[in-house]
């Protein structure tokens, strides 16, 4: 399988992108990582008249904490680039556990956290991440850049806000006020597949009361899931057997899942309320822990 | 000496221009005329008769067209053939130098590590890659390695043997040794069945 034919630029600058992206009337595609566009366009789902290869604009492979505990991620950080990060392991527990689950690690030398978050498969594990993490995209443009919220990014399955002259330039996390604690649990029926049900839970914690959580559902309605009502439930608590039950229920009542080969729509659910369970009860055990 | 490869038909590339590139495949510098559709594993494949590099599943799933992109192993079906411009690329060609196979290549032959051969290119890149990187990985380093790598014949418990054989002999913790005197692994009858 080929793609259809398409016109292949290669900019050596974020503005050289932008230009193209302009003047390609949303007719061009961003390539970064390719392994979600690349498996389209083979397929004919995508077929752009112009690819973007933006892998030769350097500066953009970073991944690091700003003084102020602010994380960013460029648009060239690759999966296994965080897979293997120490700076990640060491300060953001979400995403650190996360990163070696997506896809297989063949892909993860090439696909990008970025490039994940524009895709907006509702499969996709980084966009649950990162709105439980409160995340945000810099999208860059002819006038300028602008930050757009993870859970306000994903409009639909596959489609994001950005303009057709946008470009997603780095990812964003805020700094936590407490300490950071969290998790990422998905369940796939084989190494590579996508989650049948992934739940990402963070929360930022004052000692052993939750001052602000967030909860993401992958893989469990027609996009990424925001299940802030779930998550609202568990501030102020301790993570106690009571609040992860109702924050529990809450989650699954929030997720849409279908049924289809990898489950029944209740059978997902029941794991949705599982997963927020066990996240929930490992961060309470590491705080108890730490203290 | 160039190779010239043309996937263009007659008459077609005013609207995309077909693009030069030069890269290095296994230490030899290459150069082709593509199209940009051209994917990577089908300029190795047509353009280059590199024919080691298998194409599997074709959906970047099955990693046997695994090939070594400057050192890091990447799917060859899911990149394109100009993204490979400026760069160095490694196939299972690679690994055998004129007079002896690569380490690795001995691990499979002496571990049974293959049964219809399909995969094995693509495993033994992502094992080079690992090696490369953790000359001493544990089993579960290893399994965890090839996890991007389907095989359906003979179980993975071969392969990660013939890995690990690799690494001891590279590493030289197993050396001098004769083949199959590596603490009775030899015995691939016994293994049988172990990977359901």
């Amino acid at each position: 399988m080929y793609p259809s034919r398409f016109r292949y630029e290669a900019p050596s600058t974020v503005d050289e992108a932008i230009a193209l992206l302009a003047g390609a009337n949303g007719e061009a595609k961003i390539l970064a990582g390719g392994q979600s566009l690349i498996p389209m366009m083979k397929l004919r789902f995508a077929a752009p008249a112009m690819l973007i290869d933006i892998n030769g604009i350097a500066g953009l492979d970073y991944h690091h904490s700003d003084a102020d505990g602010t994380f960013r991620i460029g648009a060239l950080c690759r999966h296994a680039d965080l897979e293997k990060s120490a700076t990640l392991a060491a300060s953001q527990p979400t995403m650190a556990a996360a990163a070696p689950v997506v896809a297989d690690p063949l892909v993860r030398t090439r696909g990008t956290l970025v490039g994940s978050l524009c895709h907006a498969d509702p499969q996709g594990d980084w966009a649950s991440v990162m709105v439980s993490l409160g995340g945000s995209i810099v999208a860059q443009g002819p006038n300028g850049r602008r930050a757009v919220a993870v859970s306000d990014l994903i409009d639909g399955p596959f489609q994001t806000v950005l303009a057709d002259d946008e470009i997603a330039i780095e990812a964003v996390v805020p700094a936590a006020i407490g300490t950071r604690a969290g998790g990422y649990l998905k369940l796939e029926r084989r190494v590579g597949d996508f989650a049948t049900v992934g739940v990402a839970v963070s929360a930022e914690m004052s000692g052993a009361t939750v001052s602000q959580a967030g909860i993401g559902l992958t893989g469990v309605g027609p996009a990424t899931i925001n299940a802030a009502e779930a998550a609202g439930s568990l501030v102020g608590t301790s993570l106690d057997a009571e609040a992860l039950d109702t924050a529990a229920q809450l989650a699954a009542e929030a997720a849409q899942p279908r049924s289809d080969h990898r489950g029944s729509a209740d059978y997902k659910r029941h794991v949705v309320a599982t997963f927020v369970r066990r996240i929930g009860a490992q961060i309470q055990r590491s705080g108890q822990e730490a203290a | 000496m160039s190779t010239l490869f043309e996937e263009v038909p007659a008459g077609f590339g005013d609207d995309v221009p077909v693009r030069r590139v030069t890269l290095t495949v296994n230490g030899e510098q290459r150069a082709a005329n593509v199209e940009p559709r051209l994917l990577l594993a089908h300029l190795l494949r047509n353009g280059f008769r590199l024919t080691g590099t298998h194409t599997g599943c074709d959906t970047t799933n099955c990693g046997a067209c695994t090939v070594l992109y400057d050192g890091v192993p990447v799917k060859s079906c899911t990149m394109l053939a100009v993204q490979a411009d400026g760069h160095d690329i490694g196939t299972v060609e690679g690994l055998a130098s004129a007079s002896e196979l690569h380490p690795i290549q001995e691990g499979f032959k002496d571990e049974h590590g293959l049964q219809c051969g399909f995969c094995t290119p693509g495993m033994m890149l992502a094992a080079k890659a690992l090696l490369d990187e953790n000359p001493n990985p544990s089993e579960d380093e290893i399994r965890w390695a090839l996890s991007g790598n389907l095989c359906r014949c003979t179980g993975y418990q071969n392969i990660v043997k013939a890995v690990m054989w690799a690494a001891d002999r590279l590493s030289g913790t197993d050396n001098d040794d004769n083949d199959g005197d590596d603490g009775g692994a030899d015995g691939a009858a016994s293994d049988a069945g172990e990977e359901g």
